[in-house]
């Protein structure tokens, strides 16, 4: 049965009561709540900020957290006085519903909010995609930013405070990661260690299958593939802390093991360990090959044979 | 005396389950099959130690995959068993004795043929002892024994490939080529269950060498228990 016009203006006045109450309470938890995201939660959002990748990672985490609130408590508020306000009282199980009626104008600023929010995500989303922030994607220095001191071979030797990137080959394998340091008389070691205030480039290889190196707290992921040199790069803050790398590639029974941890010390504590472990190493230094961008495998595989002089597979033989 | 529709239905709906829960416990017992665990005994000179002996040829021998290359373990009676699975007590010193009947070859990273995790920092090779092993020459390294977790790594010299007396399949014998290889490693304060991993891709016939045994507990992959 049509609503008679006293009923119209009745419920007129009603939504436009609810709605300001709605939009008030919406307003003072979305403030509350994005304040508090921002500025308390936001600070210990992960990855952290012990790299300048990892704090662009944690500010793009807090702006979407920061747009998403809205959306959530505006959602949650109405459902909320829906609850309340819309319920089947006792009684009143046979009796329809509040009719409610659209409204332009509101459906408008529906609409429009909705459309800055998906276009504005998007363009901050790629700005966010293409402007690495010291963060080479895991295929080569960003070919959109040049930065010019990610090179992918050692450029002379590291020291604390120094211009010079300190280079850390990942050489993975089923199922571990080493670690390669060509500054440091290609020492290799089981742990990721690294400087503060420094440039770091990564290059990522693979002994066998495809893995992925993904080192959490430094917002550095890539690729590690056969026969392949991946260049990540990030520069660390004063912040020191605990790594872990894990493997991100389903690689094989045991991918779920291929883990190990890691630190960021003070520089100078960083320079004092380096040096130590390059005199510990100097036995099987020796052994190592010089640094190569990567380390194929011999086609003939299994039972030895791995670097002969020709690889029958046509790949170099980086030796 | 006929049954009634009904009966006859649950005859053939129990009859099915009956069925399909014994194909279910087959596929899952067989995929659940894991291959004995053989404890380490204890050192009869040695104090808070346990000896374990084991052996590694190119060919097992025996099992499913008798081609596949895989390791013994020697159990309390003197009984050589096809395993990967080793029990040793925690707190405790692990005597290890490893007879190495395989051929080998360079490593793919020659990082591995360092000795981690050891007493002394070495292993005895056939009574030497040995910090490094360079598997770029002579007959190279044929497997390695490292367990990430107990920071272990033991690369294992090859025998000759060509040697007259080469072992053709397991359980080999000391007549036949072999090396000798000990060490000792403390099993840690704290029971765990640690994998352990040959670092060489010797499943020949498989990509590059990983897949088949490397991939299998009982054959490259294993476990040591550290128990109470």
């Amino acid at each position: 049965m049509a609503l008679t016009q006293q009923e119209r203006e009745e419920r007129k006045a009603f939504a436009r009561s609810k709605g300001w109450q709605i939009f008030a309470v919406w307003f003072v938890l979305t403030a509350i709540v994005d304040y508090l995201t921002w500025f308390v939660w936001g600070p210990h959002m992960p990855p952290g900020t012990m790299t300048t990748s990892a704090a662009a990672q944690q500010f793009d985490f807090k702006i979407l957290m920061v747009l998403v609130v809205p959306v959530l408590f505006m959602v949650w508020v109405y459902g909320g006085f829906a609850l309340v306000n819309f319920r089947a009282r006792k009684g009143e199980e046979d009796q329809d519903g509040i009719v409610l009626f659209g409204n332009r104008k509101i459906q408008g600023i529906w609409y429009v909010a909705s459309t800055v929010l998906v276009l504005g995500l998007a363009v901050f989303g790629t700005y966010e995609l293409i402007a690495n922030h010291d963060m080479g994607s895991g295929s080569g220095p960003s070919p959109i930013w040049n930065y010019s001191w990610a090179k992918a071979t050692p450029q002379g030797a590291w020291t604390p405070g120094g211009s010079t990137p300190l280079v850390v080959q990942v050489i993975a394998q089923q199922w571990r990661f080493t670690y390669r340091y060509p500054q440091f008389g290609g020492m290799e070691t089981t742990e990721l260690y690294l400087p503060t205030n420094a440039r770091v480039v990564f290059d990522v290889t693979s002994l066998d299958v495809i893995h992925d190196f993904w080192a959490y707290q430094l917002g550095v992921k890539a690729d590690a593939n056969p026969g392949v040199n991946n260049v990540a790069t990030t520069e660390t803050t004063s912040q020191t802390g605990k790594i872990t790398v894990r493997c991100d590639e389903l690689c094989g029974i045991w991918h779920g093991a291929m883990y190990n941890y890691g630190e960021v010390l003070p520089a100078s504590s960083f320079e004092t360990w380096a040096t130590n472990m390059q005199a510990a190493n100097a036995g099987v230094t020796k052994l190592l090959p010089p640094f190569a961008l990567t380390y194929t495998p011999s086609y003939s595989g299994a039972g030895g044979g791995y670097y002969p002089s020709y690889d029958p597979n046509g790949h170099s033989v980086a030796y | 005396m006929r049954l009634s529709k009904g009966a006859r239905a649950g005859i053939v709906l129990v009859s099915a389950a009956i069925a399909i829960g014994l194909i279910l416990f087959g596929i899952f017992g067989y995929l659940r099959t894991y291959p004995p665990t053989v404890a380490a005994t204890p050192s009869p000179t040695q104090p808070n130690t346990v000896d374990l002996t084991l052996q590694v040829e190119g060919a097992v021998g025996t099992g499913p995959h008798p081609q596949w290359v895989g390791w013994y373990a020697k159990d309390a009676a003197g009984k050589w068993v096809r395993t990967t699975i080793y029990q040793v007590p925690e707190k405790t010193y692990v005597h290890v004795t490893v007879y190495e009947y395989d051929s080998g070859g360079p490593l793919r990273n020659p990082y591995w043929g360092k000795v981690l995790g050891t007493q002394g920092g070495v292993e005895y090779l056939n009574g030497k002892p040995v910090s490094v092993l360079d598997a770029a020459s002579g007959n190279g390294v044929a497997h390695t024994i490292d367990a990430p977790s107990l920071g272990l790594n033991i690369p294992v010299w090859g025998v000759n490939g060509n040697a007259k007396n080469f072992c053709q399949q397991g359980p080999c014998n000391p007549s036949e080529a072999h090396n000798v290889i000990t060490f000792t490693f403390y099993s840690g304060n704290t029971t765990h269950t640690y994998r352990w991993q040959c670092f060489i891709p010797c499943g020949v016939g498989y990509l590059e060498g990983n897949g088949g045994p490397m991939a299998e507990t009982g054959y490259m992959a294993g476990f040591f228990k550290v128990v109470a």
